[in-house]
């Protein structure tokens, strides 16, 4: 059982949780996830640790409603109890200085790419971000992102904020414009797959988050697999953060719709 | 034999009973049937298909065993549970007392007695099987009726444990290795916590094996009765993620068994193995046990597959082919590459498997899959095979019929080919010493491991095993340990 210790809507249907979980703040790095589930008849979902506090014991989780089970996340209010959270799962983000390092997130895949960002500065690189959303309502988190980058380019489909296209637009203005070392990203598996196709063109070493679905997210279940450099791999364990150039998107983007309801 | 077992048996109450019934006629009582439900039913429901023997057929049956001046059965079995004395106490209407005797040696009589492989263990060993040529006394039977016995009584003994001494000792994993092992070191004093991954407890006894074979509320009693000893449960707790080695020892724990299990589940990396309605075992088993997916109110969704192939031959494979029926599988197909006699699973599992309708396709072995438009699985290849020449197991070696190929129409598919073990505590604990296969390296007497505080058990240090072969490695170590602790405290006062 874990308490919320506060909740804020960033927008309409995304929810950034404060939850209590001191041994998970404790030993989480960058690119940690945790799995949650509420309720006896509840669903374990997986979900970034998009930011934790060690001295008061708590991490910080950004949710986007979907379906079903983030739907009943957040529901849940301040005062409120998750019923199992474990984690930190996965493997931390592989951080170094490597120059100039381009973060570019899409969607509710601008909360866990925060830390990374965070992490990538922290560690004396140059971080650009570039990130896309549909529409300004569906930017988040604007405030830190700023505090963690150099420079900020942000995307809408509909132009209502920063520049009207595509992430893969913007990423490749940044490539064309300067030297990059490194790419992160992370968001919807379709525009990772786009990013990466475009990244693997101009020859930038690029790295992506995967979010396939889980079950356990120990290692146990092998739902969460993806084939990568043809090879199976276990995002849980082995990720969640892959060679982007390496993995079958086509086939992930098939896995997704599994449980499609 | 030891000279326990002959004081034991020397008994006046022992020398009575055998003398109450000839020899002649304990051999001729025909071996007890196990009233089951019948397999229509059952193939329905998620009740138990077993039973369990009434008191009159317990004690019929217990009337069958010789009280063997060589108790043969009880080398079979890997704790040595003193086989005679219980079953005598069963005939002598003692079931308590029974009871009691199974408790001396297993943690888990109740779980054992419905899942040991008896016609491998102690049965093959009985004095029936090995010169009468006849079917064995049924001791998993029997074992089963005593430990239900006793829960159904109300009067669970909890075992008196010995003054707290303080110590705190730390069990990763609560399968039927951390189980069995945080049972002995609370009865010794110890202050003992169990760290579990997931959010229920009690390891493949929990998420792989199904409610129809071995209820639920069976393994709650045994936790429960733990929980009464002070032994505490910490769910949710990743040994090596959420706490590391590290903290453990900084938090005091002087002592560590890792119980850890063989989580990983094997896939065959073949083409196709990755289209949606294809999924390991653990994947469909946890699903359905752990998640509850059947319950229409449960959020965890699984495929209800009309056409399903489960791959494979050992307990994990029958129990997802009859969860598959169970979930309403119009045809449910083992497929698996040597033939019947090879099969590694219980030869129960098998023949509830047959009565409940599944079709055995013994020696065809999957080469690819293809789906749908979707990518939905929609038919796999199979390669026929035949039996060549004996591998090293002894075994006769699958060889394929070259050009004997048949496609076979599925919408769902099971990978049951075996589970490598968990690499968390191995990858994370410092010091611990692992095979090729990823297992951990232990001292087999004392089950100690590299590093002198850690002691490991069961199927991290197996491979994949049984239940009663990794309750003995957690007895085994709390011996162990409490030698070593003992040692070590002298060493520093
Ligand atoms: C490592 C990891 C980290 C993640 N971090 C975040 C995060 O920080 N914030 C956030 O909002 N989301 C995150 N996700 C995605 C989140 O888990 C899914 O959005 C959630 O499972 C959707 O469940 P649902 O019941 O609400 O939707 P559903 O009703 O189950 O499904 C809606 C759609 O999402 C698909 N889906 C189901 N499970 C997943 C899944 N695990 N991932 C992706 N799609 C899924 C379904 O097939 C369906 O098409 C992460 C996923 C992973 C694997
Ligand atoms: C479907 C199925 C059917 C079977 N049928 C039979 C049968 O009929 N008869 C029989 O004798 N055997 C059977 N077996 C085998 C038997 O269940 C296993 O040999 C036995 O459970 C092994 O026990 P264990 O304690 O070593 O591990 P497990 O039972 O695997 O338990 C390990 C536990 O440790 C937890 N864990 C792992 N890593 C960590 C960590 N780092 N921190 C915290 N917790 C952790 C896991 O979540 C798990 O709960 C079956 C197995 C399966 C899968
Ligand atoms: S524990 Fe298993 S092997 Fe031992 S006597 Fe009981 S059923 Fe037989
Ligand atoms: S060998 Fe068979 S008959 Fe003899 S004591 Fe054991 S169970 Fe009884
Ligand atoms: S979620 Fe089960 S193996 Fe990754």
């Amino acid at each position: 059982m874990n308490k919320i210790v506060s909740k804020e809507y960033l927008s309409d249907k995304v929810v950034k949780f404060e939850v209590e979980a001191p041994l998970i703040a404790k030993s989480r790095r960058a690119g940690h996830f945790v799995i949650v589930r509420v309720g006896r008849k509840g669903e374990r979902v997986p979900y970034t640790i998009a930011d934790a506090d060690a001295k008061r014991g708590t991490i910080t989780l950004v949710i986007q409603t979907v379906g079903k089970s983030s739907q009943k996340v957040c529901a849940l209010n301040e005062g409120d109890y998750i019923t199992d959270m474990v984690g930190p799962l996965g493997r931390a983000t592989h951080i170094e200085k490597f120059g100039t390092v381009v973060c570019a997130g899409g969607g509710v895949g601008i909360a866990p790419i925060l830390p990374i960002m965070k992490a990538m500065k922290e560690a004396g690189n140059r971080v650009i971000s570039v990130l896309a959303a549909r529409t300004k309502e569906l930017i988040i988190l604007e405030d830190q992102v700023r505090e963690n980058s150099d420079e900020v380019i942000f995307m809408t489909d509909d132009g209502s904020y920063g520049e009207k296209g595509l992430i893969t637009a913007g990423v490749e203005n940044v490539i064309q414009r300067e030297k990059v070392d490194l790419c992160v990203t992370i968001g919807p598996a379709i525009m990772m797959k786009f990013v990466s196709q475009l990244t693997k063109k101009y020859d930038v070493p690029t790295v992506a988050s995967l979010n396939t679905i889980m079950v356990d997210g120990t290692g146990m279940c092998g739902a969460c697999r993806v084939t990568v450099g043809g090879q199976i791999r276990f995002v849980c364990v082995d990720g969640p953060e892959f060679n982007a150039h390496q993995v079958d998107f086509d086939e992930m983007l098939m896995r997704l719709k599994a449980y499609d309801r | 034999m030891s000279e326990y077992l002959k004081t034991e048996r020397a008994q006046e109450w022992r020398e009575t009973l055998r003398k109450s019934v000839k020899t002649k006629d304990r051999v001729s009582i025909p071996r007890v049937k196990m009233p089951e439900v019948d397999p229509v039913v059952r193939s329905r429901s998620y009740d138990e298909v077993n039973l369990g023997l009434t008191a009159d057929l317990a004690i019929n049956e217990s009337q069958r065993c010789l009280d063997c001046v060589d108790p043969t059965c009880i080398t079979g079995c890997p704790v040595e549970i003193n086989i005679p004395k219980f079953i005598k106490n069963i005939e002598r209407g003692e079931f308590l007392e029974a009871a009691k005797v199974l408790k001396e040696t297993s943690a888990l009589p109740a779980v054992c007695g419905r899942v040991c492989p008896q016609e491998r263990q102690c049965e093959s060993r009985c004095f029936y099987t090995l010169k009468l040529k006849k079917e064995p006394v049924a001791i998993g039977y029997l074992e089963r009726f005593a430990a239900d016995y006793e829960r159904m009584s109300g009067n669970i003994s909890i075992p008196e444990t010995g003054p707290a001494n303080g110590i705190k000792i730390a069990v990763v994993g609560s399968g039927p290795a951390g189980l069995a092992f945080a049972g002995d070191m609370v009865k010794m004093g110890y202050d003992v916590t169990v760290f579990e991954a997931l959010h229920e407890l009690g390891g493949v006894l929990r998420y792989g094996i199904p409610e129809f074979r071995l209820p639920n509320e069976i393994v709650d009693i045994e936790i429960d009765g733990l929980k009464k000893m002070g032994v505490k449960f910490e769910t949710n707790c990743i040994v090596g993620k959420t706490i590391s080695e590290e903290d453990l020892k900084t938090d005091g724990f002087k002592g560590i068994f890792v119980g850890s299990g063989a989580g990983l589940p094997n896939f065959m990396n073949i083409p196709g193995e990755n289209l949606i309605g294809i999924m390991s075992c653990n994947e469909y088993l946890t699903r359905v046990n752990l998640m509850q997916a059947a319950d229409p109110e449960s959020d965890t969704p699984v495929y209800k597959g009309k056409k399903v192939a489960v791959v494979g031959g050992g307990n994990t494979a029958m129990d997802a082919v009859r969860t598959a029926r169970r979930l309403g599988a119009e045809k449910a197909m083992i497929i698996y590459r040597r033939s019947e006699e090879e099969m590694p699973a219980r030869v129960e599992e098998i023949k509830h498997a047959k009565e409940e309708g599944i079709d055995f396709y013994t020696l065809h072995n999957p080469l690819r899959y293809e789906g749908d438009e979707r990518g939905h699985v929609q038919r796999m290849l199979l390669q026929r095979m035949e039996l060549g020449a004996p591998d090293q197991s002894g075994r006769r070696r699958p060889v394929a019929i070259e050009g004997d190929t048949v496609w076979l129409e599925v919408d769902e598919v099971i990978v049951s080919v075996g589970v490598s073990p968990n690499p968390l505590i191995p990858q994370s604990f410092e010091g611990m010493e692992v095979t090729s296969w990823g297992t951990i390296v232990v001292n087999g007497d004392t089950m100690q491991t590299a590093d002198e505080m850690i002691f490991a058990g069961g199927d991290i240090v197996r491979g994949g095993a049984t239940v009663i072969l990794a309750m003995g490695d957690g007895r085994k170590a709390a011996k162990a340990m409490n030698q070593y602790l003992d040692d070590v405290m002298i060493l520093t006062i």
